[in-house]
């Protein structure tokens, strides 16, 4: 088994992509926790949270070139911690895991990055916000004075791909669950979770065949928790996706032995409304073959109170970030009651 | 007193049906001189009474005299000490030195013991038809050849006693009586005992006496 | 059927049975033992490779030695794919240890494999992973040490958090180990080694292993002897068996194959028993071997043995390849020979003159092709085979040299038994050449080693006298404790010496540039093999450089020739220095311009000269307040050095010994098997008034006359063997030249051992004749009806 794995699995912080979810269920020990009613704070908020076992920044971007042709880009970085705080030098707890994915119709990229924290191979400033590991980067560009987050470039690259893009926010930040604190099961487990939904992106993909330049739209993801997810809990869906007349929805469901759902609905102004357990219904419509396992890669969402139905389709079934941990993520188009574009991340299967 | 008396020998040997019996109860004697014929069917015991008689071979019981010396008495050494100098053997096959030229091989037992005398080894040679063949090698003679080398080499030595097993077994009759004659005139001359095996009466017919062996007794 | 008839010969003659099965057994445990060792050597070095790159990744370094961590963060910030690594030597428990620190998230998947069954946290937060030899070898010790397999032998592997706080290496690393492609331009300081430490391993003990087979090969050959001549007795014996066979309508071709059936039984049942001796052999050895690997070219072997199927099928093979080479000359003449041909077996060696004769010319035409190679011929490789020429052209001789020795003594004989005693042995030696070429080689090669060994340590002791001037060395932790240290040391001591060293590849080879102050303990003492005039202040003047003999014999380099060091160019060389035991190139210039070439270079030990050396130790402890670990008196460094010397040559010692049994296990097989012909040529001797004991007597007398003459004989070959080992094998090896030296009292030794091995070949026989009286003699007469 690979030792990367093992830092990253079988520890009591793994991250929730890893299959199983071995042991995340267990109680905080010496962790901070989330607390209904915190507020969050910015820019502090942005940087990285040691305190907290474990937190990514993941950012996804639907995109096209001149052709129309669809594209997708994934960055995130993991944050893991062995023991709560920061130290400097090889004593730090932090361990970070970057993951890059670039999606083509017919091709999907993926490759990943370690580093231990306390060194500067891998680090978050909050401000000026960068988040780092290796060369790979994801650095505010933003005016001072302005949100941090509100305009970026991101940057990753491997041996075969690569691609550099730059993202301006149109909206606000959006707070999901109660203010930014997000229940993930019945039990109670939570994490903090807001996003930036509202990026345009423009940017040069590196593909095998050459730079291609593409525009579309981006969506930021940022949560951090130290006891995400139930024991019970298996696996998650999770939908992130623009409409065309401007609202998003990000929803997901968590399988366990009773489904959980949650949902935010948020207004082409930034209005979110969260949608508690149940609100939301996600039905698998077609597997796909990927890596040797039956994956749902097409699905039926529906939010029966704003008479919501849509049906997802991959970019590219075959969207499998094959890393030390490994997952299905990948751009999709959206069809309907509403048209849009979005991006589909299970793990689990 | 005789040169090599030979009194009540008895021996037997183990084989798969117990003890054979060969030699019941065998006295003989030589006189200096005395040329004896010694006859008997195949397996009669006539190779193991010369075997005992050269202190080859020990007895079950019974004596062997050397003049008063008894054999028995003898160490190892000195039983050796005898067959040196005063035994001469001829035996049937096996009884060259591989190693040694004929010559060699001719004055072997004499130097041996000591009495080696060159010329009349020479002459000896001459006389046995040797004299060609004193360089070649025992494994490059023919038998007849080897057998007379043998006889010399006995001979060369003038043992007080010599005993020969078939000595002209080997040979054509006129090259064996002619051998034969020789044995009977060196001995004859030099005062030799002669123990002698031969299966052909004519030539025991020859000897001062000759004894035959059966059911290991002497008729 | 045909079979059965055949191996009722065995049943018969269970001795010459026992000997062939021994023959071939022995060769082939000698030849499988040799293997195991070589095969399990070069598995570590695969091992100590995986742990430290991915497939003979390259790593980068800095000449200077270490690099400051921050390197690491920059690089991978630009994007190259390197990971970094802590190591050095340090003291765990009870012994000394290589702490190898790396950082197992960007380590190759190599390092990831030593890790795979463990506490990952307990790694990180200090503990460590070592070979389970080594984890008994450290005993207790503060670290929680995980023991594995995957990690080489004297190798603890630890977080390189953990290494850099054990080895006050606070920020530095070693080097980086590279795991994606290379970067499109080399940073500053840095340079690219690509070859792996396994690949260097290799290189490096190649001819330690080729040493190894050479003696397994020779081994192998000497036990072929037994087997041949046993195979070959046999023959001779069955002739008659062989015409009754065909004369009842037999086929020459089932024959044929029912006699090469037998003797593949005979290959497999000694294969099997061979390599379980081989196994046993080779596990007794590899401690030994591992400690001479690891003292010699610190190549980390495990000191215990590993089954390999592989292994197991080529020892099989070559015990049937053997038996097929000893056995090959008797199936040819079975092919060959007429229905009718004569039963008498016409003692099988006899038609002697003409395959002496034969082997003259053998020997001859081999002399020469070992003259040629001698002449012409370079590398490891013609050495051996120049050896394997002279060795063989020698056994061939030995025969026609030994019939001459006899002849003459013959000659000069004057006592009848005498005579023929010369007479007899002469007859017998070509049944008993085999026997004696096995005997001569056996004892050759132990000459011939010997004196190599004994002559290289004549010179080694003089030359650690030489070099070991200073009374201690001092291990600095770091830099920092360094210049404290020689501050401390300057008014206390009569001198302090820093050792300084970057690595560097000189004349294209692996090697290191060493930094030397001008101090009379050096000129005094430093010495010398080949000097340009005023080479002391020549160096001292900065005007070149000092290189070792290997470094000097590799690249043909020698005083007027000059060297390209790092950084300075082409420089002259003043002087060759001999470097026994050291397998890397080195160059020596003057301290101040090496901190010019080389600035910052940390001081990794400090030489002290004092006359009260149990004071200053004292100080350094006391006040100073360093760890006894840290101090090396002279007698402690001395000894160290012999025994890693006495190891190296242990193996080579315990091989010389079986080579010489197997030889007199031929002699003894020989002799039982003549036994009962020479009954037929001893009888009359008996019947015309020697006593058994007497010829007894002889019987052993003349073993110990052909072993003291083969012995006699030896002694020229074995010298030349052992100016070839000398001057050819050692150069090509280890890149030093060492004088011949004599010492005849080792040969006396070794005379007497092979007389003890030909007594004890002979004393059975003998002792049967002796004991059997007259009896067995007897019996030849009593065939005559
Ligand atoms: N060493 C011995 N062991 C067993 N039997 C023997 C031995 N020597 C001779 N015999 C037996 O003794 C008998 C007499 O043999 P031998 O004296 O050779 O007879 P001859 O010479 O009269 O032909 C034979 O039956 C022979 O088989
Ligand atoms: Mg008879």
């Amino acid at each position: 088994m690979n030792v990367k794995v093992l830092l990253f699995c079988l520890l009591p912080a793994a991250p929730v992509l890893a299959q199983g979810f071995a042991g995340l269920g267990t109680d905080a020990e010496g962790f901070a926790v989330p607390e209904r009613g915190r507020a969050l704070q910015f820019p502090r908020d942005h940087g990285a949270h040691p305190d907290y076992r474990i937190e990514w920044w993941y950012l996804t971007a639907t995109l096209q070139d001149a052709d129309g042709r669809d594209y997708g880009a994934q960055w995130t970085l993991f944050r893991s911690a062995l023991a709560p705080g920061e130290s400097e030098g090889w004593d730090s707890p932090q361990v970070w895991m970057g993951h890059a994915g670039l999606t083509t119709p017919d091709t999907h990229f993926s490759a990943e990055r370690f580093a231990r924290g306390g060194i500067g191979q891998a680090d978050v400033a909050a401000a000026p916000f960068a988040a780092r590991i290796d060369d790979w980067h994801m650095t505010s560009t933003a005016p001072d004075g302005a949100d941090a987050y509100s305009a970026l470039q991101i940057a990753a690259r491997d041996a075969d791909f690569g691609y550099d893009l730059r993202l301006e926010a149109n909206g606000p930040l959006v707070l999901h669950g109660q203010d930014g604190y997000s229940v993930k099961s019945a039990a109670g487990q939570a994490s903090y979770y807001y996003s930036q939904p509202f990026y345009s992106v423009t940017g040069t993909l590196d593909l095998p065949g050459g730079p291609v330049a593409v525009t579309g739209q981006g969506w930021l993801d940022r949560e951090w928790s130290s006891q995400p997810l139930a024991s019970d809990q298996t696996g998650w869906d999770w939908f992130s996706i623009v409409l065309e007349d401007g609202h998003r929805l990000m929803g997901f469901q968590l399988r366990g032995r009773q489904t959980f759902t949650a949902g935010t609905w948020i207004t082409p102004q930034g209005q979110a409304t969260a949608l508690p357990d149940g609100a939301l219904s996600f039905t698998p419509q077609g597997t796909a073959q990927v890596a040797g396992r039956d994956i749902p890669v097409r699905w039926q969402i529906d939010w029966p109170e704003q008479g919501l139905s849509l049906q997802t389709a991959p970019v590219n079934p075959q969207s499998w970030m094959d890393l030390t941990v490994s997952y299905w993520e990948g751009p999709i188009r959206v069809t309907g009651s509403h048209d849009g574009r979005g991006y589909l991340e299970m793990t689990g299967y | 007193m005789s040169l090599l008396a030979l009194k009540d020998i008895h021996k037997s040997f183990a084989s798969a049906e117990g003890p054979v019996a060969v030699l019941q109860g065998v006295s003989l004697a030589v006189q200096a001189g005395e040329v004896v014929a010694l006859t008997g069917e195949s397996g009669s015991g006539k190779s193991t009474l010369l075997h005992i008689a050269a202190g080859l071979e020990p007895v079950d019981a019974g004596q062997v005299l050397f003049g008063t010396q008894d054999m028995a008495a003898l160490p190892d050494a000195g039983r050796a000490q005898l067959r040196r100098g005063t035994v001469g053997l001829v035996f049937q096959q096996f009884n060259l030195v591989p190693s040694l030229s004929v010559g060699a091989n001719l004055a072997f037992q004499a130097r041996l013991a000591g009495k080696h005398d060159a010329a009349f080894c020479t002459d000896l040679a001459a006389r046995l038809g040797l004299a060609d063949l004193l360089s070649r090698y025992p494994e490059q003679l023919s038998g007849g050849q080897q057998q007379r080398v043998a006889i010399g080499r006995a001979l060369a030595a003038r043992p007080e006693v010599l005993l020969a097993d078939e000595p002209t077994g080997n040979l054509d009759e006129a090259t064996g009586d002619a051998v034969f004659a020789l044995m009977l005139e060196l001995a004859r001359a030099q005062g030799t005992g002669l123990l002698l095996v031969t299966h052909s009466a004519r030539l025991a017919g020859q000897c001062d006496h000759a004894i035959h062996l059966r059911n290991g007794r002497l008729a | 059927m045909t079979l059965q008839a055949l191996l009722s010969h065995w049943a018969r003659n269970k001795m010459q049975l026992a000997m062939l099965l021994a023959g071939l057994t022995l060769a082939t445990a000698l030849w499988s033992g040799v293997q195991a060792l070589n095969a399990q050597a070069r598995g570590a070095y695969a091992t100590a490779a995986a742990l430290v790159s991915t497939d003979g990744a390259a790593r980068l370094e800095s000449p200077s030695g270490q690099l400051p961590q921050a390197l690491f963060v920059e690089l991978r910030r630009a994007g190259v794919l390197v990971s970094p690594v802590a190591e050095g030597r340090f003291i765990m428990g009870d012994t000394r240890v290589t702490l190898l620190g790396i950082e197992p998230l960007t380590a190759p998947p190599g390092t990831a494999a030593a890790l795979a069954d463990g506490d990952l946290q307990g790694f990180l937060s200090g503990g460590g992973y070592a070979h389970p030899e080594t984890v008994a070898q450290i005993g207790a010790s503060d670290m929680a040490l995980t023991p594995s397999q995957a990690v080489p032998v004297g190798t603890v592997l630890v977080d390189i958090g953990t290494a850099q706080t054990a080895l006050g290496m606070a920020d530095q690393i070693s080097h980086l180990m590279l795991t994606g492609p290379a970067p499109d331009a080399m940073p500053e300081g840095l340079r690219m080694a690509q070859a792996d430490a396994g690949a260097e391993l290799d290189g490096l003990t190649d001819s330690f292993h080729l040493n190894l087979t050479a003696f397994g090969a020779l081994a192998f050959a000497v036990g072929l002897f037994i087997v041949h001549s046993a195979v070959g007795l046999a023959f001779e014996q069955r002739r008659g068996l062989f015409r009754t066979l065909r004369s009842l309508g037999v086929p020459l071709r089932s024959l044929t194959l029912a006699l090469a059936l037998e003797l593949a039984l005979m290959a497999l049942i000694a294969g099997l028993a061979g390599l379980g001796l081989g196994y046993v052999m080779a596990a007794a050895l590899l401690p030994d071997v591992a400690a001479t690997l690891r003292g010699l070219y610190g190549a980390p072997v495990p000191g215990s043995l590993q089954f390999s199927p592989v292994w197991a099928l080529a020892g099989l093979a070559m015990a049937f390849a053997g038996a097929g080479l000893a056995g090959g000359q008797a199936l040819w003449r079975l092919w060959h020979m007429p229905v009718l041909a004569p039963a008498q077996p016409r003692a099988w060696a006899i038609a002697s003159g003409r395959a002496m004769r034969w082997q003259v010319v053998g020997a001859l035409a081999l002399g020469a092709l070992a003259f040629v190679l001698g002449v012409f011929g370079s590398g490891l490789f013609a050495g051996f085979a120049l050896l394997a020429a002279a060795l063989l052209a020698a056994a061939l001789l030995t025969p026609a040299a030994l019939a001459l020795c006899l002849r003459m003594a013959a000659r000069l004989a004057r006592a009848p038994v005498v005579q023929w005693f010369w007479a007899d042995s002469r007859q017998n030696l070509p049944r008993l050449s085999l026997a004696l070429m096995a005997l001569m080689l056996a004892l050759a090669a132990n000459i011939g080693v010997g004196t190599m060994v004994a002559s290289f340590r004549a010179t080694f002791i003089g030359w650690l006298d030489q070099r070991l001037v200073a009374e201690m060395t001092v291990t600095p932790r770091d830099a920092a404790q360094a210049r404290e240290l020689e501050a401390f040391l300057t008014s206390r001591v009569d001198a302090v010496l820093p050792l300084r060293r970057v690595d560097a590849t000189l004349a294209g080879q692996p090697g290191a540039v060493y930094a030397m102050r001008d101090h009379a303990t050096f000129r005094d003492n430093w010495p010398l093999i080949q000097a340009a005039a005023d080479s002391w202040d020549r160096l001292a003047g900065e005007q070149g450089a000092l290189i070792n003999e290997q470094l000097a014999r590799r690249a043909g380099l020698w005083p007027g020739d000059r060297v390209a060091l790092p950084g300075a160019g082409d420089v002259a060389i003043l002087g060759v220095y001999p470097d026994y035991g050291n397998p890397l190139a080195q160059a020596i210039v003057t301290e101040d311009w090496f901190d010019r070439l080389y600035p910052d270079t940390p001081t990794r030990q400090l030489a002290i000269r004092t006359d009260d050396p149990d004071a200053t130790r004292a100080a350094l402890l006391d006040e100073f307040g360093l760890t006894a670990q840290a101090i090396t008196d002279q007698a402690q460094a001395k000894a160290l050095s012999l025994a890693i010397f006495e190891r190296t040559f242990l193996i080579t010692g315990a091989l010389n010994v079986l080579t010489l049994s197997v030889a007199a296990l031929a002699l003894f097989a020989t002799l039982v098997t003549l036994s009962g012909l020479r009954l037929v040529q001893l009888a009359p001797l008996w019947a015309m008034g020697l006593t058994v004991r007497q010829l007894a007597g002889l019987e052993l007398a003349r073993a110990l006359v052909l072993a003291g003459l083969t012995m006699v004989l030896a002694l020229p070959v074995g010298l030349m063997l052992a100016q070839v080992l000398l001057a050819v094998i050692n150069v090509q090896a280890f890149g030093w030249r060492l004088p011949l030296q004599i010492f005849p009292a080792d040969w006396a030794r070794l005379a007497f051992w092979a007389g003890l091995a030909m007594l004890a070949a002979s004393a059975w026989p003998a002792w049967r004749l002796w004991r059997g009286g007259g009896e067995p003699l007897l019996r030849v007469f009593a065939y005559e009806r």
